[in-house]
């Protein structure tokens, strides 16, 4: 049974990453051999082949680091340094995560309201819809300096600009999910309910609150993930003193390749445990619900 | 008797009428018309009936005979064009309102994320009554119809027969005067639908409520009915109103007498009445 599980479902994802190490590497050896070349081994040449490959896979600023520099970088980073250096990943993490929580909760909090007044207004319906959608085609690269501008001017810095940034691109899947949702149930169910003469707010409660909850939760989990883009987006412009956007452009900026790549990969890390941690609230919230057969 | 006096008598006996025996249900000259691009559709066409308080009325008919639209519209689910239609001497709308009718629709409507038991306790918590006394009434009932056990189960996890038993406790839990099924069994197979014929005719047996029940099953509406109301399509209208001969409490026996099998006939016969008439 557990074999059989790990066949189905370990196993490929197993060959994917072995073969992408193995590309990886080979990529790192082809990007950073001239490079080597030129900086690291001797001028005069006597060097062998093997040299040149470790040479390639240990470099300071490696146009491409290799997998276990970018490992050894965020072990460093976190075992050396005390949790509030701003040399510990960790510490950047969490400033990111804080801020990309926040505008979440944030987004949610906009999306539902939104809904609900779209839902049940024609008027807010035909007003809103179309506004809502426009502010997504708005790049969020041209958005996130004036936010952070503005919101500088009236004194409001740090965690709450960023947190702006990420409402701004949580609330579009959360609202258009949950219009869709709350316009779920069928006929039946609101006539049911016109039958006890229900009025609006018992049925949003008992009816369409409920239904829409299938809706929601896929849309948490883009919301979540796109609401990480925006808060490490505005960490670039302004160069915050630390998030994770901070460290990709420090990085950058130094030429130093290998925190680039860590700072990438807390980011991709954090994104899996911010969905994950929605998945984790759709199934238990979600723990009675079957599909009807 | 010369005439006045006979009005007055007439006029007398009708105060002095108890509550009992005042109609539960009366339509005087009600339309429904839809209005079509090309012709207004004629659903209901000067529909009169009087459904008295207890009586079990079936309203029969092929598709398109306008019984379900009877019914809704007596539910205040769809408005009537013209006409006077009261329930419980109030207006559809007033009735709904205060909880006259429980309504039981074709498919059982439960809703998934409620357990059985939270299924049938939801049109009193609507009522704004005590959680405690919700599942007080809703334990009551499901046992009623034969489901004690199955309280904490998921409607997902029990049979379409018993999906609808859940929804007739559902309707009866606020002990509604009036009972209105929209062919409640017709999704379902043969054996079930007799189950629950009986299980149906026991209850209105013991509780006496008044049933509006719409089928397009000869054997289901002679079975339950005391009253059998014969419709036609295009336009829709009451084609014969049938009074039944049977005693009030039934077996599914009772099928096979000839009683049974002559009024079977007298149903079949004003069916194809009412469509040879055009």
């Amino acid at each position: 049974m557990n074999i059989d599980r790990f066949r189905q479902q370990g196993l490929p994802v197993l060959v994917v990453l072995l073969v992408g190490l193995i590309l990886w590497y080979a990529l790192t050896v082809g990007l950073n051999a001239s490079g080597a070349i030129a900086r690291v081994l001797p001028k005069d040449g006597s060097w062998s082949l093997e040299d040149l490959l470790l040479a390639t896979l240990n470099m300071q600023r490696p146009l491409l680091p290799a997998p276990h520099q970018i490992l050894l970088d965020i072990w460093t980073s976190l075992t050396k340094w005390s949790i509030g250096s701003p040399r510990n990943l960790l510490l950047h993490t969490w400033v990111t995560a804080s801020a990309a929580l926040t505008g979440f909760v944030m987004g949610l909090l906009l999306g539902l309201v939104l809904a609900v007044c779209i839902v049940h207004s024609r008027t807010l319906d035909r007003a809103l819809l179309p506004w809502i959608v426009a502010s997504q085609t708005v790049p969020v690269l041209a958005i996130a300096p004036i936010v952070l501008v503005i919101l500088g001017s009236l004194g409001i810095t740090g965690l709450m600009p960023k947190a702006v940034i990420a409402m701004y691109l949580c609330f579009f899947p959360v609202t258009v999910a949950m219009v869709q949702g709350l316009r779920a149930p069928q006929k039946l169910e609101l006539e049911l309910l016109h039958t006890y003469g229900t009025g609006r707010l018992d049925t949003f409660w008992l009816l369409r609150l409920p239904s829409s909850l299938p809706y929601l939760f896929p849309a948490c989990r883009v919301a979540i993930a796109s609401g990480l883009v925006g808060t490490i987006v505005a960490e670039l412009p302004t160069g915050a003193q630390a998030g994770l956007g901070s460290r990709l452009l420090t990085g950058s900026y130094y030429g130093n390749t290998v925190q680039i790549w860590s700072a990438l990969v807390m980011a991709s890390l954090l994104g899996v445990s911010l969905t994950g941690l929605v998945s984790l609230v759709e199934r238990w919230v979600m723990a009675n619900r079957r599909v009807a057969a | 008797m010369t005439q006045p006096l006979k009005r007055l008598d007439d006029a007398l006996r009708q105060q002095a009428e108890p509550l009992q025996t005042r109609p539960a249900i009366v339509a005087k000259g009600v339309n429904v018309i839809y209005p079509a691009a090309d012709r207004p559709v004629h659903a209901l066409s000067d529909i009169d009936l009087t459904i008295r308080q207890g009586e079990f009325v079936s309203l029969i008919g092929p598709s398109g005979c306008g019984k379900t639209t009877l019914l809704r519209t007596i539910a205040d689910l769809e408005p009537i064009s013209s006409g006077a239609l009261t329930v419980n001497d109030l207006e559809p709308a007033a009735a709904r309102e205060a909880g006259a009718y429980g309504y039981v629709f074709q498919a059982p409507a439960l809703f998934p994320w409620r357990t059985v038991l939270e299924n049938v306790m939801l049109p009193l918590q609507i009522q704004g009554r005590h959680v405690a006394e919700c599942q007080e009434i809703a334990q009551e009932q499901l046992k009623r119809v034969g489901l004690a056990g199955f309280e904490a189960k998921y409607p997902w996890q029990l049979s379409g027969g018993m999906q609808q038993r859940v929804s007739i406790a559902r309707a009866l839990g606020f002990k509604p005067k009036i009972l209105m099924m929209d062919e409640p069994f017709g999704a379902l197979d043969e054996i079930t639908r007799d189950n629950l014929n009986q299980q149906l005719q026991d209850l209105w047996c013991a509780e006496q409520r008044t049933v509006v029940f719409v089928t397009h099953s000869i054997s289901e509406a002679v079975y339950l009915s005391t009253r059998i109301v014969v419709m036609s399509p295009r336009p829709g209208r009451i084609v014969k109103v049938i009074d039944s001969p049977l005693p009030r409490e039934r077996t599914l026996k009772l099928r096979d007498t000839p009683a049974f099998m002559a009024l079977a006939q007298e149903v079949r016969e004003a069916l194809a009445e009412g469509h040879h008439e055009h």
